[in-house]
């Protein structure tokens, strides 16, 4: 048996999905699906991003009904009208983002809807501390979530479906707001849980974690499940293959097109929060050059979102200075940045990016309200708008019945082709892109990071914040880490691993000549 | 056309329905529907109430696009009340105290008016954009200040004069009035109607031609993506404001310069919360505000009718109130099932129906 011993093969199976379709206005999310997990295994279901995985999970754990098909639960036909039915049948579900009250202590975290289990005193406190061993976690319950680093506030996460009695946990996405290390400790955690008798179904799309992780596979393209692996024998490859039926793009740019022009430079920028009491950002100091791709890591909330939008002038930065191209940005708004030459590609384009009920064409105006081609000084150009939107679509291959469509009616993959293509229009000199292929299909992915590395050939400077630490290193001409709101080092992304990024990000210090650290790191800022 | 119906059928089903609700009404409290609507569609024919409706669509329409300024950007001036108010006071001061040429002293006594209600809209813009303050309480409590000033501002101590049992500010002189078109006994139409049409066409243009109008709708539908597109947010709600506070300072306009050629304790009170009803009921088009105003000047004029037939007048106002109210639910559900469909219908033509959402 090339599987754990603790997976239990003559028991009737955990969780048996058998023909399970959903549809959406638009889009059939899962289309007869089939999944069976046995008791005691982990159990990892792949599929790139908007492949359906999630909408899955949420059938499973009853936050959506399926239109059709069964879910059977140890041998058992269930029927789930609310998450609280899944918890009682043994089914738990950590989410990708978390779901936790930072001004609330752990037990209190815990407890938090479950006060009818054990209360909320000593009897709870017991029982916490109890399920805490199994998962980990070695802080008291008293201690403010605020308190806790991602990886304890995963296991607090965890502790809350063992609390409700979870046998079923389904870990979604868990290592997205992980670096490396975490993910190892994580994956340490869930083979002792395994050893115990719990099952795990690991949803990701990151290949080498789930041959690390899973003793089955199972693969889902385009809503339907293709079929099943042995990720002992399978290799990441054929993994990946299984997942977009084709080959993978590469983010990888061949030669260095960087030239000593400096386009973007920023100078001892401070930003403090809203009430004053803590540095958001902490005297950073960038340059980004014609024809060069600086990459930012870092784990998300370490001010790389506050950098990108004091850049763009949404937030007001206390103190230093942005220049581009010798113009002194620092005072300008929003609108004049982006006429002096930034183009801005938004980490989240459904808040950020686009006008959803508007049609394509409108969206093309926003931004360039005041530039030709889509007006002419207090009038719009509506003709020149839908000329140039057109020229989008085709150029930048957005799928669309036309143009005259509301944003919201196009999948997400082709909404940020439209930003794209729209952000890279008007010959700007830098552009900023946040998690540029965030939640798109691996065709568009493939073309932005195609038009991204045309547009640096062409002297573009390019400042890339992104958490897909592939995408990172295969892009960039720079890296540099964000630690706490300063940028705490440099790495050569020739050389450099996600692994030692992954400690730099931390602030677990370089353990790799790639990383070479620019700052002290103070610890116990908070 | 799958567009002209979804603009179309939410208020023609509110009617039907706000209809069939007030007939409910009608035969619990003892009377025939048909015997009351019939009255009220009667009723248009008679006397001066064509005119009389025509006349009150105008005053309304003027309302509702204040209002419609506003919720484009999803501000709620609650305030244009109490913005036409203060305006219509301080225009009769002002043309009651000047004497300038025909068409000129009209002219400054719009200009006042306009202005006067862009400086009271000014209060509750300045207050959001500096400290935040939510307009719809400053403007609500703006609205209460507003109707203690006009009081004091037409005391005879100051701008005011007692004309048998009325107190009034002084008349403005023929040269500012705005003459009208008589229909003899079919009343007088108000020539300022034609500023209300002109008004309507301004409305469209700015919302869909300028760069303006664009920001006011990004802004609108979606304040982070307007701010990272680079539109002004305060300064948006500024400008907004004022404008539709000016266009409020207009509202008691045709009354004055057409008919009563004074401020009085006759002042007609109540058109800046019709104007939000109609705004809402017309979605903020000036085509659908046009028609809504002439459904609640109708609803307005020929309910007098309803008194002849012995059936409460009041019946009106809950027929007002569940268009409004039916209207909006109507329109949301229309929304959501016409998004569906479009995305069905990319989703079908390109063939694409796969991959989740």
């Amino acid at each position: 048996m090339s599987t754990s011993s603790s997976v239990r093969t003559d028991d009737p199976p955990a969780v048996v999905l058998t023909g399970i379709t959903k549809r959406f206005p638009g889009v059939v999310a899962n289309s007869d699906v089939h999944l069976t997990v046995r008791r005691g295994e982990v159990h990892a279901l792949c599929g790139e991003n908007g492949a359906g995985k999630s909408t899955l999970m949420k059938i499973l754990y009853g936050m959506q009904p399926p239109d059709e098909g069964t879910i059977e639960v140890s041998g058992e036909q269930v029927r789930f009208r609310t998450p609280s039915d899944a918890i009682k049948a043994g089914i738990g579900m950590v989410h990708q983002h978390f779901m936790l009250a930072d001004n609330l202590t752990v037990q209190e975290n815990v407890v938090l809807g479950a006060e009818a289990l054990h209360g909320i005193g000593q009897k709870a406190r017991k029982r916490i501390i109890e399920l805490s061993g199994k998962t980990g976690l070695n802080v008291d319950p008293g201690v403010l979530v605020e308190q806790l680093g991602v990886a304890d506030r995963q296991r607090v996460e965890i502790l809350k479906v063992l609390y409700r009695g979870a046998k079923v946990i389904i870990l979604d996405e868990p290592t997205a707001v992980l670096v490396p290390q975490e993910v190892n400790e994580l994956f340490d955690t869930v083979r002792g849980m395994q050893e115990q008798g719990y099952t795990f179904l690991f949803i990701s799309h990151k290949l080498d974690e789930v041959r690390a992780i899973a003793d089955s596979v199972t693969v889902i393209r385009r809503g339907t499940t293709v079929g099943s692996a042995d990720p002992k024998t399978v290799s990441s490859r054929q993994l990946a293959e299984m997942m977009v039926g084709s080959e993978l793009p590469s983010p990888e740019t061949r030669e260095s097109t960087v030239t000593d022009t400096v386009v973007l430079d920023v100078k001892g920028l401070k930003l403090m929060t809203p009430d004053g009491s803590r540095p958001i950002l902490d005297d950073v100091d960038l340059v980004v050059r014609s024809g060069e791709v600086v990459g930012i890591a870092g784990v998300e909330g370490n001010g790389q979102t506050e950098l990108v939008e004091t850049i763009m002038g949404m937030r007001k930065a206390g103190s230093g200075t942005i220049t581009l191209q010798d113009n002194d940005l620092t005072k300008l708004g929003t609108l004049a940045r982006r006429e002096a030459g930034i183009g801005y590609i938004p980490e989240d384009r459904h808040r950020h990016g686009l006008l959803l009920t508007q049609p394509l064409w409108y969206n093309r105006i926003l931004g360039y309200q005041t530039r030709k081609p889509t007006s002419k000084g207090i009038w719009l150009d509506t003709d020149g708008a839908k000329k140039d939107t057109e020229r989008i679509v085709t150029e930048f291959d957005v799928r669309t019945p036309g143009i005259d469509v509301p944003a919201a009616a196009l999948s997400g993959g082709n909404q940020q082709k439209l930003v794209v293509g729209r952000e890279l229009s008007g010959d700007p000199v830098l552009l900023i892109a946040s998690h540029p292929t965030r939640g798109v299909d691996v065709g568009a992915q493939a073309l932005i990071w195609d038009e991204i590395k045309r547009a640096r050939a062409a002297g573009l400077a390019v400042l890339l914040i992104s958490a897909d630490l592939d995408e990172l290193i295969g892009l960039s001409d720079t890296i540099k880490v964000m630690l706490r709101g300063r940028l705490v080092a440099d790495a050569d992304p020739n050389t450099v691993t996600p692994e030692d990024l992954g400690s730099a990000m931390t602030g677990a210090g370089s353990t790799s000549a790639a990383v070479q650290e620019t700052a002290v790191v103070e610890e116990g800022e908070n | 056309m799958g567009h002209l119906r979804g603009k179309l059928l939410p208020p023609a089903l509110a009617i039907v329905f706000s209809m069939l609700l007030c007939g409910v009404a009608l035969i619990i409290s003892g009377a025939n529907p048909l015997s009351a609507f019939g009255a009220m569609i009667s009723q248009v024919g008679k006397g001066t109430t064509t005119v009389d409706i025509i006349n009150s669509t105008g005053i309304y329409y003027i309302a509702a696009l204040a209002v419609a300024i506003g919720f484009q950007m999803n501000l709620f001036n609650i305030g244009v009340e109490g913005q036409y108010r203060v305006a219509a006071v301080v225009a009769a001061v002002v043309g009651g105290s000047i004497a300038l040429p025909p068409g000129i002293h009209t002219l400054v006594i719009i200009i006042a008016g306009a202005l006067a209600g862009a400086a009271w809209a000014a209060i509750p813009a300045i207050l959001k954009v500096t400290r935040g303050v939510n307009e719809v309480i400053s403007t609500i409590m703006m609205n209460g200040l507003a109707i203690g000033l006009s009081a004091y501002l037409i005391r005879r101590d100051v701008f005011g004069e007692l004309r048998g049992n009325n107190i009034r500010t002084a008349e403005i002189p023929e040269s500012g009035w705005m003459p009208g078109i008589s229909f003899g006994g079919g009343g007088t139409m108000f020539g300022f109607l034609f500023v209300a049409i002109a008004l309507g066409v301004g409305y469209w243009i700015m919302m869909n031609r300028t760069r303006f109008g664009f920001e006011l709708r990004a802004s609108g539908e979606s304040a982070t993506a307007a701010s990272a597109g680079g539109v002004n947010a305060k300064k948006m709600v500024l400008v907004s404001m004022l404008l539709s506070g000016a266009i409020a300072g207009l509202i008691g306009l045709p009354e004055m310069l057409g008919r009563d050629h004074t401020f009085s304790l006759n002042f007609t009170a109540g058109i800046g919360f019709s104007g939000i009803a109609i705004a809402l009921l017309g979605r903020n088009h000036p085509g659908g505000i046009a028609f809504g105003a002439l459904l609640w000047a109708f609803l307005d004029k020929s309910g007098l009718a309803l008194d002849n037939v012995g059936v409460p007048r009041e019946i009106v106002t809950i027929m007002q109130g569940s268009i409004v109210l039916s209207v909006v639910v109507a329109y949301e559900v229309v929304r959501r099932f016409e998004l569906a469909s479009e995305q069905r219908r990319v989703g079908r033509e390109l063939g694409t129906v796969g991959g989740a959402a």
